[in-house]
């Protein structure tokens, strides 16, 4: 029932400019005729499902993954942790959630990052999970470093964590990226800035969420997402054609 | 005033950034181990029912040059158009694939059966067609196009009809190329710019 009917068509508004020039790489990459918009039809409307049974049990733990349990990564423990809501308000459930990060210093565990920063021997930088019968998910993580990167003459990435979502539908995936409250590079970010309403970046700025830290142990930041959500009405046209 | 209406804003996208690989395709990005089996590493296993193809090309930025990092998904029905989970559906199919360019060569290659048309809510079917999803660096938000097949009939096609400019259907038709072979560029911006989709 939830997951029939046309998707409710995505207000660009809310989402960040493609042509951006204070972000470089947007300008050659951004396409500068109008999109071609129509309504969802089964290719968008179906999308991929997976199971618990593809999913290992640390994967959702970036602190002892890469090391497979064998030593902590380096860096300040967190749970990263919220719901994943569509328009309507209604839990996505068993969507897969999917996150990389750079290190507690700020480097990647990848070939062309070359920072100054060390790699941490015992931190690989990804992780998943799926969410549960109320769409809620949890990740076990080190707070990312802030990192320089190539722009204008001195920009810094504000602390993020990249964040993946399918959703139920091909047409509701979502890629994003959570900050950490109180960072001052957030304003400062030229790809934060993409995104030109002020409230819809406050989304992407994780809250400190002291009532789920663990005493002695991690701090916790709550991270709620929504995806697109579906119209269902008694006056659909049915798909037809075959 | 009025009621008010208790819709939630769908979250902003942001670019998924020069290391989306480590997160979505570690093998690729080389980091082999970091999943025991990682999502999306081919759209069909074992005995497919259908044609298998190969569909070749390359994502090109304004300036005419190949991206290197950009990371697409496929999504698609099996080869009588029923997508995973549908009744009857080809348990062959698993419908999505993750791919990214040669860093070399800057080409990708999806490995894949050809698709049928799918049920449309316009009077006629979409003709064979493989939904696209391309993140990068410098794309802001993720960019959705279609492949569909120059021996295919694309004539009656509900999306490939709202195309204004006639000559821009070409750019999401994929040219045949060899036996089962295809090749389908992608031009994020400038002349040939590829129709991108908002749907
Ligand atoms: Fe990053």
């Amino acid at each position: 029932m939830i997951d029939q009917g046309p998707l409710i068509p995505r207000n660009r508004e809310m989402h960040p400019l493609a042509y951006y020039p204070d972000y470089k790489t947007s300008v050659a990459r951004s396409p500068n005729l109008p999109l071609l918009s129509m309504e969802s039809g089964p290719s968008e409307e179906t999308g991929p499902t997976f199971g618990h049974e593809r999913l290992g049990a640390l994967d959702n733990n970036l602190i002892l993954n890469w090391s497979k349990g064998a030593a902590p990564a380096i860096g300040e423990r967190i749970l990263m942790h919220g719901h994943v809501l569509d328009e309507n308000a209604r839990p996505v459930r068993n969507t897969l959630v999917e996150i990389w990060q750079a290190n507690a210093g700020g480097r990647y565990r990848h070939k062309k990052d070359g920072y100054l920063a060390p790699l941490d021997p015992n931190f690989g930088g990804c992780g998943r999970t799926l969410t549960d019968e109320n769409g809620y998910y949890q990740f076990l993580t080190i707070r990312p470093g802030a990192y320089p990167w190539p722009n204008r003459g001195n920009d810094w990435r504000p602390m993020h964590i990249h964040v993946s979502v399918y959703g139920h539908s091909f047409g509701q995936r979502l890629i994003t990226q959570m900050y950490f409250e109180g960072d001052p590079l957030i304003d400062r970010c030229p790809i934060a800035a993409t995104i030109r309403n002020r409230s819809q970046l406050d989304r992407l700025v994780a809250p400190l969420d002291m009532a789920f830290s663990r005493p002695l142990d991690f701090l916790a930041y709550k991270f709620d997402i929504v995806l697109r959500g579906r119209r269902q009405t008694m006056f659909e046209n049915k798909l037809e054609g075959m | 005033m009025v009621q008010p209406l208790n819709y939630l804003a769908e979250t902003p996208s942001q670019t998924a950034g020069p290391y989306v690989h480590i997160g979505l395709m570690p093998t690729y990005a080389g980091n082999p181990g970091s999943y025991q089996e990682e999502i999306g590493v081919s759209p069909i296993s074992g005995e497919v029912q259908g044609t298998v193809i190969e569909i070749v090309g390359s994502v090109y930025d304004g300036t005419g040059w190949a991206l290197r990092d950009a990371m697409i998904e496929s999504w698609q029905p099996d080869a009588a158009g029923r997508f995973p989970g549908q009744d009857g559906a080809d348990p062959a199919v698993s419908g999505l694939c993750r791919f990214g360019a040669d860093a070399v060569t800057g080409e990708f290659s999806l490995r894949t059966v050809k698709p049928g048309p799918v049920p449309s809510r316009y009077g006629k079917p979409f003709a064979p067609h493989i939904s696209l999803w391309i993140v990068a660096r410098g794309i802001n938000i993720g960019l959705q196009t279609r492949i569909y097949f120059e021996d295919e009939d694309n004539s009656e096609d509900p999306l490939l009809a709202r195309i204004e400019q006639r000559p821009r259907v070409d750019t999401l038709i994929a040219k045949k190329i060899g036996e089962n072979r295809y090749r389908f560029d992608i031009r994020l911006q400038g002349a040939g710019e590829t129709v991108f989709l908002d749907i």
